[in-house]
């Protein structure tokens, strides 16, 4: 809010220039946003409506400099006629006071006195007519939002009352707008003259030609106000004041003060002042009682009885000191304060923050939780980054259309207000936005890429997960690298990293958005923990990557858990190796083979290594050549030469018997 | 004799590897060698000159042997010297295999949060991202319609439920589950439709709640004050402002002194030499009661930091856009070792 330094002084006589008064105003709320010479920008909380104003914010300024608040004087003008419009306020909860005022023969040509169009520029109100502006210009002064109608449009009294369902109203910008059925009406015989606190319409309108005029100063309660503007899809100066408060003592003040501006520019013969009321619907401040002790403990620092009083009265409150504190009763205009602690805020912002000390909390030494199964972040994350990869951070929402390719199976949860067409659901998988991320790097240059994200994911419930993408050559490109490593990273690549943050096991599976034989459930003793899988090959080409990504994706608690190690009886006995190569057919899984070898030996194998798979020439089609190291050794003796042989003869035997295979010498 | 030896040294200086040094030896020490066989002829030299040559021969194998020696020593160091000669790299060439990747900087800055506050005793607590208005509003006494909901642009579902604005209902969720006293911080992603330079509709806070019998506004000054230079580390200046939160009372925005030019002014914190980096108070007694803690028993104070505010300040971030761009020319510059 712009406050005129010019229009301020008049209503206190600070002893601060504009720079020190910014940082006076900064320090005690009112953050000083930008000043130029002759305005300054104060940010206002949405709390402190009553500080929307030059007499607000000069209400601070005497609080914070003990000078006494100047101001113009606002005499009672006297009425020249009784003409009197009729009011009824049909209710009085969300309107309980309504002041109206006739003024006949006023000249809305007049031109606004340079003094008053230099404030209201100050303020960055533009001039528009001296009736107009007279009321922004009271507005501006007082916070008090007033209306004025062309009276000899106006048919009839004045109702105040809640909208009919979908009623519409034309409203001074032009647009008609259909009012919901919680809205306030200023109504007249013939329909709505205007959204109460909101604006007013444009049938009633002044006019340049206009020369009867009514005049509404009135208050509505926040409650009544409070959303509506926004529903409208407009902010006004009435309805921002409105909406915080408005002192429901101002209105006759805010009354004479028109009027007299109004005579003074514009001429005119004034009405009485009509005031229509329902007092006790009006709001009362209550007394709020500040116990000594609870200041002391909320703040950390006893503060001066004295200056306690003094600062309290400053803010207009009336107070009364007891034998544990005060008793304060706010100002009508401090809707804000009602509790002990507000009491506490409005002591320690005039005394100033940097009074009070910074002290350390005194807090019982005791030990926190250090789980040993929950995941160690840094360690996950560092493993990932150590072996290449980069961490990303994605957006939580993504395109509907991208996601709903990847994942048909999954509708994402829709927001109902999205950023945009493209941010519009929750992600069903980190993928999305990885793979996005991998399509822009792609687009910018980059080669191959490697990149992680931990974060969440909704199906729909919240689950932490960790996934990642990897796309192009195993090894950036380098002068000692095989041309091998040069080649674009593939499944076992990214299975090794995996490998490398916990004993998972791998198993075929389908998933729709994957190469069908290129994927695989991720298993962590049994659990079904997460996937893994090269991109589909008709999205490679869909989404225009040059090379096929791989993408894994963990569920981060469950997969990534910690399990204690347990110290186990190792052999000291030495080992015997012994190779084998046999021709299997192709469909024969590596972990299926090496369930058979396990179980048909004898002596149970120490390991079993796959140290070669070979298909093409001197192999039949659809079969595979695979060669086998196997581990013996015992853990209490040496083991015979016999023994061993008696083992492979075993195994060599259940291969060919259950598996087909041809044994190669 | 003499002319044999000047022979053998001259043979023996002219092999210029150890095979031909052995074939030196031979030729003249081996059973056959011109020398040993000199030693065999002692047999008809007279008696009486046998000993004085028997010396001499003997003197002249003895400097045959270590002109042998001597060379072998000579020739296998020139071998070895030459086999490393030959297996000399370039050192500063760069290593094989693959490079550190590293971690984003606002999980870095987080990290780096977390640690500070454990170390101050401080458990870090979790909360959903999609809240119900409970959690994210109401607890925190902010009514429907409250103008504190204009100052949030909040997504919502067509349930009703909203993507949480701020970490503050994990204060909620936090003293619920747990009880008073209690002192954690919750960092986590936080949502508001907004986007610009400044903003993006999804960043980072982490909140903070301490509260205890006697938590004090001393006490929340101190451990702002103490996490700025300690996550800074550089001793920076602080300053409370008043301000308004629906969930504190008194409330307080927090600025430091600006890291760019210490305190004096410059465009990062418009000529005013402070950055606003937090919001603070003490927690309204609404929130306590809301929480099921004692509002009597009990104070606390509460605070909300910008996670990805404080990782720009300390990187020197100009558009808080960049960080979920996942642009690897930016990332890469963040590898910390």
């Amino acid at each position: 809010m712009k406050i005129s330094i010019e229009w301020l002084r008049e209503w206190i006589d600070s002893p601060w220039d504009a720079r020190e008064l910014g940082s006076r105003l900064t320090m005690c709320g009112f953050e000083l946003e930008a000043m130029d010479e002759a305005s300054l920008e104060l940010n206002v909380t949405p709390n402190r409506g009553d500080a929307m104003s030059v007499l607000g914010i000069a209400r601070e300024v005497a609080a914070l400099s003990g000078k006494p608040l100047t101001g113009p004087s606002m005499d009672a003008v006297s009425a020249q006629s009784k003409d009197v419009l009729p009011v009824w306020l049909d209710a009085p909860s969300a309107c309980p006071k309504f002041v109206g005022r006739m003024v006949r023969g006023v000249n809305n040509r007049a031109a606004t006195p340079a003094w008053m169009r230099d404030r209201l520029k100050s303020a960055g109100v533009r001039s528009i007519s001296p009736l107009v502006d007279v009321t922004n210009y009271v507005l501006l002064e007082l916070g008090q939002p007033m209306h004025v109608y062309d009276l000899s449009k106006l048919q009839g009294g004045i109702t105040v009352r809640t909208a009919r369902a979908q009623e519409p109203v034309k409203l001074l910008d032009g647009r008609t707008v259909e009012s919901a059925p919680d809205m306030l009406l200023i109504t007249d015989e013939a329909g709505a003259v205007g959204v109460a606190g909101i604006m007013g319409g444009e049938r009633t309108a002044v006019a340049e030609s206009t020369t009867d005029i009514f005049l509404e100063v009135a208050y509505f309660s926040p409650e009544a106000i409070l959303g509506r503007a926004r529903k409208l899809g407009l902010q006004t100066d009435a309805s921002q004041r409105f909406e915080r408060g408005v002192d429901p003592a101002l209105q006759e003040r805010a009354m004479e003060r028109a009027t007299a501006l109004i005579l003074e520019i514009a001429g005119g013969k004034a009405g009485p002042v009509q005031v229509t009321q329902s007092e006790e619907r009006l709001p009362k401040r209550p007394q709020v009682s500040l116990r000594r002790t609870q200041l002391k403990r909320l703040l950390g620092v006893a503060i001066d009885p004295a200056r306690v009083t003094k600062t309290l009265t400053s803010l207009g409150m009336r107070v009364t000191e007891n034998s544990t504190g005060w008793d304060a009763t706010p100002p009508s205009h401090r809707f804000d304060i009602s509790i002990e602690a507000d009491l506490v805020e409005e002591v320690a912002r005039i005394v100033g923050y940097e009074a009070i000390p910074e002290a350390h909390a005194l807090i019982p030494q005791r030990f926190r939780e250090l789980s040993s199964s929950k995941p160690n972040e840094r360690s996950v994350l560092e493993a990932l980054a150590a072996r290449g990869y980069q961490e990303a951070i994605t957006l939580a929402f993504v395109d509907p259309a991208l996601q709903a390719r990847l994942f048909p199976q999954h509708n994402g949860l829709a927001l109902a207000n999205p950023i945009a067409s493209d941010l519009a659901v929750m992600r069903v998988s980190l993928w999305p936005g990885l793979l996005r991320a991998a399509l822009e790097n792609q687009r910018r240059q980059q080669d191959r890429l490697r990149l992680f994200e931990h974060g969440r994911r909704f199906v729909p419930e919240e689950i932490d997960t960790l996934a990642g993408v990897v796309w192009g050559a195993r090894w950036p490109e380098q002068w000692g690298a095989s041309k091998e490593m040069r080649t674009p990273a593939d499944f076992f690549d990214v299975q090794a990293d995996l490998e490398a943050l916990a004993d998972f096991t791998f198993e075929p599976a389908g998933l729709s958005c994957l190469h069908p034989g290129r994927a695989a459930r991720v298993k962590r003793a049994g659990d079904e923990v997460g996937w893994l899988g090269e991109l589909h090959p008709g999205l490679v080409d869909e989404l225009g990557f040059t090379y096929a990504p791989v993408l894994f994706e963990l569920d981060y608690e469950r997969a990534l858990r910690i399990v204690r190690p347990a110290y186990e009886a190792f052999s000291r006995f030495p080992q015997v190796r012994r190779d084998l190569a046999l021709v299997i057919d192709e469909a024969v899984s590596f972990s299926a083979l090496r369930e058979r070898v396990l179980l048909a030996s004898p002596i149970r194998p120490q390991d079993c290594l796959l140290f070669d798979v070979y298909r093409g020439p001197g192999v039949e089609t659809g079969r595979k050549s695979v060669a086998l190291g196997l581990i013996f050794q015992d853990i209490s003796r040496t083991l015979m030469d016999e023994e061993i042989d008696g083992a492979v003869a075993a195994i060599v035997a259940e291969l060919r018997a259950g598996l087909n295979a041809k044994i190669r010498e | 004799m003499q002319n044999l030896a000047q022979q053998a040294l001259a043979d023996i200086g002219a092999a210029t590897d150890l095979a031909a040094l052995d074939e030196a030896r031979v030729r003249w020490l081996g059973k056959k060698g011109l020398l040993t066989e000199q030693l065999k002829s002692l047999k008809d030299v007279a008696a009486a000159e046998r000993p004085a040559a028997g010396q001499r021969i003997n003197e002249a194998k003895q400097q045959v042997q270590a002109a042998l020696d001597e060379r072998r020593v000579a020739l296998e160091s020139a071998a070895v010297e030459h086999k490393l000669a030959a297996g000399r790299i370039d050192v500063t060439s760069p290593g094989r295999g693959e490079q550190r990747g590293g971690l984003h900087p606002v999980t870095q800055a987080r990290l780096r949060i977390e640690t500070l506050f454990r170390a101050a005793g401080f458990d870090v607590a979790e909360g959903p991202e999609i809240e119900d208005d409970f959690h994210n509003f109401g607890a925190l006494n902010i009514p429907p319609n409250h103008p504190a909901r204009a100052m949030q642009d909040t997504f919502y579902f067509p349930d009703g439920r909203v993507l949480r604005t701020h970490t503050s209902p994990v204060q909620i969720r936090a003293m619920l589950a747990r009880g008073a006293p209690l002192a954690v911080i919750a960092p986590g992603r936080v949502y508001r439709c907004d986007s610009d330079v400044t903003h993006s509709p999804m960043f980072h806070q982490v909140e903070g709640l301490m509260v205890d019998e006697n938590i004090s506004f001393a006490n929340m000054k101190a451990i702002l004050h103490g996490f700025v230079q300690a996550f800074f580390e550089r001793d920076l200046d602080m300053r409370l402002r008043p301000s308004y939160f629906p969930f504190t009372e008194p409330s307080a925005e927090v600025d430091m002194s600006c890291v760019f030019c210490s305190g004096k002014g410059c465009r990062i914190c418009k000529e005013t030499g402070w950055l606003e980096i937090a919001g603070c108070g003490m927690v309204h007694p609404n929130v306590l009661s809301a929480a099921k803690v004692d509002a009597e028993r009990y104070t606390g104070y509460a605070f909300g930091m910008g996670i990805d505010r404080l990782a720009m300040l300390r990187y020197g971030v100009s558009d808080l856009r960049l960080f979920f761009e996942s642009d690897l020319r930016f990332l890469r510059q963040f590898q910390a070792y």
